[in-house]
């Protein structure tokens, strides 16, 4: 057993786990964070994809122990507050979950690709980094359309923070 | 329309909890006490189980159970079974071989499940299994179905011969052999619809939990029909009676087909249950998803299509080897016969057509319906045809196949469907608009000149949805009715319940459903809430498959609120002192016609409640409920175009346009059947380029994991060009015709034309991977 201490969310958490244990299956049952899932045993669906340090990593390809003394990020703690994030209300707006169960890892890559290309981004380049994470149910064209969409949102809200600041 | 009625993109209710990490799947139940479970699978395709050993495993850390299938058999519990009969034609029933959900002598195939172990976390459980120790005495194993039917190869069952469940026909032999020698021309083709997992994103799980004090089973699965599961796990499996068993299907993760049937792992689990005293919870891993989900497709067909000098078709002759896997499935019958050969006179006037179809044992997984269940088959078997057959005549495939359309409705096929409404010329200009077929010439130069092979294809569909009219199923060998029931609860304040034996796993029906009630109250779609998926609660349904969730769900809907509008605008009309016909709902109030007197929707249902003022002799309450059982089957039907253009150095194909223009009837959200047409085109394009499931000669599982079987993903295909025309449907009461499987129908043969058209082949096998294609190129130098 190892101790694991994460800031997951803005809280300070710490726990015991079996030094095998995954830092998904850490974050699901040890602090019932039950939104990233599970759906492979290899590391190629992106299910289970958080923010690990401002980066988007699959918890699936971490021990709970190797992330100690990590920041996270889940889809629990995306949205600020009641205010849904960009990408999350751009997923509702333009339809682009149907079952839900990849839908938190795919909106944890959008949001860390968005934030990895502040020059925009266009369909190929978002298919392109959409590599890692698999959805079944729709055919993956509104994931695209909301990430363009989400992308653009974004842009201008940041824009627009940096006209009031100047 | 309003904003939220029918019709209406309405956003959808159920992703606030999806987007934000609040679904609630099997495997995010807790319940206390809860232990977890591993099954130990056969690691050979045949082989008699010889020993089990579980004394080292039932001493390791956490261990609390290891269970086998001779203790299940001596409690009772019964083995699978298949629910819809089908006779082979010379009379003579199904072969069905048993399937107990933990095998006792024999195993056959890799995956089937002989052992449970049960342990405080899963890697105990896991670790537990290891120890576990099977003597097994390994069989020649036979995957292939062509030869599992040779007599010689390896008996699978011993009730089944020759590994053959049943040699079954439909149609007019006779007079289809006949139009076949009298043809002017017959186009022959051998057609193999390559074997797929359906890979829902969660993969199946089963929480089992016996309350002794109760005496009572709780089952959380992953299912599309809780409760067919809770009635099969009743009169058939004898795990409790209906009243002692609760199922509960919440948020299920995808099912497209896997998750209607009732797996061994929900029975053993709610059997270990009782069994340890303790809850147990299982979460198959992926691999076993691949191994012990059942699979789709996998037929071998030779077809036969007849033309006479004008080029019209005069019959269709088609003989099918369907490979049905390891053990007969819940529904696996009557894939490759009610759902396939029904479908074979696509949107064509054929006057005679004649389908023998055999069912084959292999030692692989189950096979039953994957998104669209035989008709996917019937399609690319139909569409390669007349493809080939346009090529063969020196004629536009356009123009061969409208000449070929229905154009009068009601039209009686014969192989039993009668298609009640349809325009498919209509869907066939759409599509050729939207592609701009017109221009292809011109684009294939262009690719040559950059040394490109380009290719356009084309589909044209249609399938059978809204399952289905009881009493025509029953008479076909079904177990089951197929109507669905529902009940609106208008509660005292106003708001809305919907309990519905249709099941959601991402169909959007919180939402759709909810419009419904919205278009016809006026009430606003957030005081509707929809109830499905606990047999606690929907006292019965028939589930989600087959797009019947809109054709036969929302009808009944309808019908419960035609009952509920009838008593509320009496107690309106009653309250406002007003002749009961002259009551209108408009906008959420209840108006009398050509007067300012009115009601608002809340108060009429208070009124209903406080029963201080209803009318003589009227119960109080304002709660309805209606079964809907369809007249028919709905047609849904379209045209799909493909343009790809290939890179003959290294086979990759790219699609460089994909044109969807399907008929569903009327609509009740274009955003929500817009995903599902999505959907459905990129299960197809990945059954066309990228899918298959390739067991060895030893019957091991070659695919079975996303390193090896190779899933869409956004990078393979492009974004797609949808639209619909809609016919209403004349069978149903909302003029539904459904949208959930079309994609996966239409979109194979619209792929494979396009490709074989631009390497200038007959045929290319599916998945069409680069390494076909290459292949194939070469072949042909």
């Amino acid at each position: 057993m190892s101790d694991v201490s994460l800031t997951v969310n803005g809280k300070r958490v710490s726990g015991s786990a079996e030094d095998r244990t995954l830092l998904v299956h850490f974050l699901r049952e040890h602090l019932g964070l039950t939104g990233t899932h599970v759906g492979c045993d290899t590391s190629q669906c992106g299910a289970c994809v958080v923010h690990v340090d401002g980066r988007a990593v699959k918890s699936c390809t971490m021990l709970a122990v190797q992330a100690s003394g990590s920041t996270i990020v889940t889809i629990e703690g995306l949205a600020n507050g009641a205010e849904l994030h960009p990408v999350q209300a751009a997923f509702k707006e333009h339809h682009g979950l149907q079952c839900g169960f990849c839908t938190p890892g795919m909106i944890m890559t959008a949001t860390d690709m968005i934030a990895r290309h502040p020059e925009g981004l266009d369909e190929a380049t978002v298919r392109t980094e959409l590599e890692g994470n698999i959805c079944r149910c729709t055919g993956y064209h509104n994931i695209v359309k909301a990430i363009l969409a989400a992308s653009q949102t974004m842009a201008k809200g940041s824009k627009g923070k940096a006209k009031q600041a100047a | 329309m309003g904003i939220e009625g029918v019709g209406a993109r309405v956003a959808r209710k159920e992703d606030k909890r999806f987007i934000t990490g609040g679904g609630r799947y099997v495997d995010d139940m807790v319940v206390p006490g809860m232990k977890h479970a591993v099954f130990v699978r056969s690691p050979h395709a045949h082989a008699q189980i010889k020993k089990i050993d579980v004394k080292k495993a039932q001493g390791m850390p956490g261990v609390v159970g290891v269970l086998t299938g001779k203790e299940l058999k001596a409690d009772g519990i019964g083995n699978l079974i298949c629910g819809w009969m089908i006779h082979s034609k010379d009379g003579t029933p199904m072969k069905m071989g048993a399937w107990s959900p933990l095998a006792v002598d024999k195993v056959r195939y890799v995956g089937d499940a002989v052992v449970i172990v049960v342990a405080d976390t899963k890697g105990q459980a896991r670790d537990a299994a290891e120890a576990v120790e099977i003597t097994y005495k390994e069989l020649k194993a036979v995957v292939d179905a062509t030869k599992a039917i040779q007599s010689g190869a390896p008996q699978v069952h011993a009730e089944a011969e020759n590994n053959l469940i049943f040699d079954w026909e439909l149609g007019d032999g006779k007079a289809t052999d006949a139009a076949i020698k009298s043809a002017a021309h017959v186009t022959r083709m051998k057609i193999v619809n390559n074997r797929l997992v359906p890979n829902a994103m969660e993969p199946r799980a089963a929480l089992g939990h016996y309350d002794k004090a109760e005496d009572h089973y709780t089952c959380w699965t992953t299912s599309q029909n809780p409760h067919v599961a809770r009635l099969v796990m009743s009169a058939f499996y004898n795990v409790a009676p209906e009243n002692k068993l609760r199922v509960i299907a919440p948020d299920v993760g995808g099912g497209f087909g896997s998750k209607i049937y009732i797996y061994p792992e929900e029975i053993v689990c709610l059997w270990a249950s009782k069994k340890t005293g303790v809850p147990v919870k299982w979460v198959a891993d992926r691999t076993e998803s691949f191994l012990a989900d059942a699979h789709g497709r996998d037929h071998v067909s030779m077809v036969e299509m007849a033309f006479d000098k004008d080029n019209r078709i005069t019959g269709l002759k088609v003989d099918t080897i369907a490979n049905l896997g390891a053990y007969m499935s819940l529904f696996s019958s009557c894939v490759p016969t009610y759902l396939y050969a029904t479908l074979l006179s696509g949107q064509y006037n054929i006057p005679a057509i004649h389908a023998n179809v055999r069912t084959v044992y292999t030692n692989t997984a189950p096979v039953d319906a994957y998104r669209g269940a035989g008709r996917p088959e019937a399609t690319y078997l139909l569409e390669r045809t007349m493809e080939t057959a346009a090529r063969e005549l020196g004629v536009s495939p356009a123009e061969l196949r409208r000449k070929n359309f229905i154009t009068s409705f009601p039209h009686q096929t014969p192989v039993i469907m009668n298609y009640d409404a349809g325009d498919y010329s209509a869907s066939l200009d759409a599509a050729m608009k939207a592609a701009d077929y017109a221009g292809f010439t011109r684009r294939k130069a262009d690719a040559a000149k950059r040394g490109k092979l380009r290719g356009i294809g084309m589909s044209c569909y249609i399938e059978a949805c809204g399952l289905a009219p009881s009493s025509a199923v029953g008479s076909l060998g079904a177990g089951v009715g197929l109507w669905e029931s529902a009940e609106v609860r208008v509660n005292a304040v106003g708001t809305i319940e919907v309990l519905t034996g249709s099941h959601s796993h991402g169909q959007g029906h919180e939402t759709t459903f909810a419009q419904l009630v919205t278009q016809r109250f006026g009430v606003p779609i957030d005081s509707v809430s929809i109830v499905h998926g606990d047999t606690d609660k929907v006292q019965m349904g028939m589930g989600t498959y087959g797009s019947r969730s809109g054709a036969v769900g929302m009808s009944a809907i309808a019908k419960a609120l035609d009952k509920v509008e009838a008593k509320a605008k009496k107690i309106a009309a009653h309250l406002l002192e007003a002749d009961e016909g002259d009551i209108v709902i408009e906008n959420g109030e209840f108006k009398v016609a050509g007067t300012d007197k009115s009601l608002p929707w809340f108060q009429v249902a208070l009124a209903a409640y406080t029963a201080h003022n209803l009318p003589a002799g009227m119960e109080p309450g304002l709660k309805e409920t209606a079964f809907y059982d369809p007249a028919n089957f709905t047609f849904p039907a379209g045209c799909y175009i493909s343009e790809v253009e290939i890179d003959p150095e290294t086979g990759v194909t790219d699609i460089i346009q994909f044109v969807a223009a399907d008929d569903f009837g009327n609509i009740i959200n274009p955003m929500i059947v817009e995903g599902q047409v999505h959907g459905g085109i990129a299960q197809g394009i990945g059954q066309a380029l990228l899918e298959g499931a390739h067991y060895d000669g030893s019957g091991q599982l070659l695919t079975a994991s996303y390193m090896d079987y190779t899933m869409p993903r956004a990078g393979d295909l492009p974004s797609f060009k949808v639209s619909t025309s809609n016919t209403p449907c004349p069978s149903n009461p909302l003029g539904i015709k459904g949208c959930g499987e079309a994609g996966a129908i239409g979109s194979p043969p619209a792929i494979i034309n396009a490709i074989t058209d631009a390497l200038g082949v007959v045929d290319i096998a599916m998945p069409a991977s680069p390494s076909t294609v290459w292949s194939a190129i070469r072949a042909k130098k």
